[in-house]
């Protein structure tokens, strides 16, 4: 059977650098995003000239979940590997005061990627070889005043990869969680961050796909940032709640 | 949008800037309709001042293939692609560039508006001469579809324009039908200027043609060079044990990590360089087999070999003189340059060809000899290159702007007498400094 993989979020720098990277490795690739504009039809059109792939464009609204089950039946074919990386950074200060804004980073960043993966699993456990890689965030590892509505919806999906990982083990689906930290993206900006701990997102690709051949559980980008969140997980509560982070 | 040091590669001038690089070109309009003045930028690999603004929309995103014709070789591309992505595409389908520079490392609209030469001037012409169409964004933020039908003046503006008529979007290029991806290159020595401009002569017939010169000897051995030629090679040409005829280029780079001490490079390091090179090839005429990154680019295997000229940077200085008299323009240029003891590490010598049908009063290849050479940044080159401006304009030749950085705002008068400058918005630092503005 023929390869294929879904990016669900190839809006995002780091979903279409993914693309490119399993279009390299001759996989076909379904773009999933919100909405096909232009710029969509262009990155299908330049995928599919640059590695002579089939690429096609599906429209998903991650936060609908009552059209997720009808989503994957929709598809082309039933890709071998889902690629979750959409997501909503959101405004911290506007989510404590307005719930409609935590409402959306958690359904955006939580909500949607449980509905999603679950319908999936059901439609290819104990039928196909698949693999999920879930693109989580160092914001989840610790819960930190300037983004923790952001931080906790990641927090929960980074966990819900765990159990799902370890629930489907046994069924031969590879479930990989991505652990990023600083990526030179849209959703990161102008913000001034160290060189040496900023991935690019074609570097945080080459890291996803080699993971994935060698079938890692949970990767880090960079490993480095595996220690920094170690010392900040250790550092006692009752110091941690009184620092600015 | 950020704002950073932004300079080119010679690495001088620097100039702080304000940055816009957008993923589509169907959010640019807003940039351009409130900045007053911008430039359009690419890979930033011209040498000097010409894609520098205060305000400067970068292309490097808008890298998109849109449509490949497989069987006839022609290709549209978004404005940012560099041509090593070119190349990794087409190579494979039996095709090349039609036209290319000394580095891969370029974007395509880039070389629109440097309407760039390669070693096949003599030949085949400038880029221009493959240029179908293109999309350019004006000062007014409409998208404008270019070709020799329509919108005949903006196409031809726009070709070696320098970035001042709007921003390139998109451009679509016949390519080059290839059977393999190597050349057959043949090297003769030549032990002074007069010998290689006559090879020059002998050997125009060769699709490729290049001489490095040695700039440091003097007398007799004045311009002492090794003549480059090349035609790509056919299947049969190539040994049995090439089994992928159509290879592409690889990855590997040597990295220089920082700048080398502004000392490197002085006339001992390069005599000694220049003796070496000379005298690697034992014997008089060499040919064989190689590939097409080797003879291309070979730079490009040493990844920001700009910084071996030092923080302070280096500027390039081409020319081009007709043939009428171009041999006694060349040698008293060569004399003007060996008396000086500025040392030049790379100097390249080319022929051009007739002046391109399609291209903006700006665009540089035009029939003569064209000497390309780089100079480290110093007071006393900048002395130098002025007594090199009387000769050049003596002899009726002109600079090429995308590797200018110091020409005179009288030079440019003289040498580019039919070019008026329309747009007030799209306008690079080195254009006000030519215009005088």
């Amino acid at each position: 059977m023929s390869k294929s993989c879904i990016i669900l979020g190839s809006n995002s720098d780091i979903g279409q650098a993914i693309a490119h990277k399993f279009a390299l490795n001759g996989y076909a690739i379904i773009l999933a995003s919100r909405n096909i504009d232009e710029y969509q039809k262009r990155l299908q059109q330049d995928i599919s000239i640059r590695y002579n792939v089939p690429v096609s464009l599906v429209e998903f609204d991650g936060t609908n979940f009552s059209e997720h089950e009808q989503f994957w039946h929709s598809l082309p074919v039933m890709p071998n590997v889902v690629v979750s990386v959409f997501g909503y950074l959101g405004d911290q200060e506007k989510a404590v005061a307005d719930f409609n804004e935590a409402y959306k980073i958690i359904s955006s960043n939580y909500i949607g990627h449980v509905s999603l993966i679950n319908k999936y699993v059901q439609q290819v456990k104990g039928i196909q070889t698949s693999a999920i890689i879930g693109i989580s965030s160092v914001a989840g590892e610790r819960g930190r005043q300037s983004n923790y509505i952001y931080g906790s919806s990641k927090a929960a999906f980074t966990c819900y990869l765990s159990g799902l990982r370890n629930d489907l083990t046994k069924h031969n689906i590879h479930v990989m969680t991505v652990i990023p930290g600083f990526v030179k993206t849209k959703m990161l900006g102008d913000m001034k961050t160290p060189d040496f701990l900023t991935a690019s997102p074609e570097d945080v690709a080459n890291r996803i796909y080699n993971a994935f051949v060698n079938k890692k559980d949970v990767i880090y980008i960079y490993p480095i940032w595996r220690y920094i969140m170690l010392v900040i997980k250790l550092i006692p509560e009752f110091i941690f709640k009184k620092m600015s982070l | 949008m950020y704002k950073k040091l932004i300079q080119n590669w010679g690495n001088y001038p620097k100039i702080s800037a304000e940055v816009f690089e957008p993923s589509s070109s169907y959010i640019i309009n807003d940039f351009i309709r409130k900045t007053p003045k911008l430039i359009p930028r690419g890979n930033g690999r011209c040498y000097g001042d010409s894609s520098l603004q205060h305000a400067i929309i970068s292309t490097l995103k808008l890298n998109k293939f849109l449509f490949f014709d497989k069987e006839n070789g022609i290709i549209t591309v978004e404005s940012g692609v560099l041509l090593s992505d070119i190349l990794e595409v087409v190579v494979p389908y039996g095709f090349f560039l039609p036209v290319t520079p000394g580095t891969k490392w370029i974007t395509i609209g880039g070389a629109v508006a440097s309407n760039i030469h390669g070693k096949n001037h003599h030949k085949e012409g400038a880029i221009s001469n493959f240029i179908t169409s293109f999309e350019l964004m004006t000062e007014d933020c409409n998208i404008v579809h270019c070709s020799r039908s329509e919108n005949t003046e903006l196409f031809t503006n726009t070709i070696g324009g320098m970035g001042l008529t709007g921003m390139i979007t998109t451009v679509t290029i016949q390519l080059k039908k290839i059977e393999t991806s190597y050349i057959k290159q043949k090297t003769i020595k030549a032990k002074n200027l007069n010998e290689v401009l006559n090879y020059f002569e002998e050997f125009n017939h060769y699709t490729y043609s290049v001489a490095w010169i040695d700039c440091l000897k003097k007398g007799n051995s004045m311009g002492r060079s090794i003549l480059i030629l090349g035609e790509h090679a056919k299947k049969n040409d190539l040994p049995d044990k090439y089994t992928n005829h159509l290879k592409t280029h690889s990855h590997k780079q040597i990295n220089i990590p920082f700048y080398f001490p502004n000392f490197t490079l002085n006339y001992f390091t390069i005599s000694v360089f220049n003796e070496l090179y000379y005298n690697k090839q034992t014997s008089k005429e060499n040919n064989n087999i190689v590939h097409y990154d080797g003879f291309f680019y070979p730079l490009d295997s040493l990844n920001n070999w700009n910084r071996i000229y030092g923080k302070n940077g280096f500027t390039q200085y081409q020319f081009v003189i007709p043939f009428n008299n171009g041999r006694e323009g060349l040698t008293k240029i060569m004399k003007e340059i060996t008396n000086s003891g500025c040392g030049s590490f790379l100097a390249v010598l080319k022929t051009f060809g007739k002046k391109d049908d399609f291209s903006s009063s700006l665009s540089f290849p035009d029939e003569g000899y064209t000497l390309a050479l780089d100079f480290k940044i110093s007071p006393k080159v900048f002395d130098l290159l002025n007594r090199l401006d009387e000769i050049v304009l003596a002899y009726n030749g002109k600079l090429y702007l995308t590797k200018d950085a110091r020409m005179s705002a009288e030079m440019f008068k003289k040498t580019y007498p039919n070019f008026s400058h329309d747009s007030k918005k799209f306008i690079s630092i080195q254009m006000e400094r030519l215009l005088n503005v």
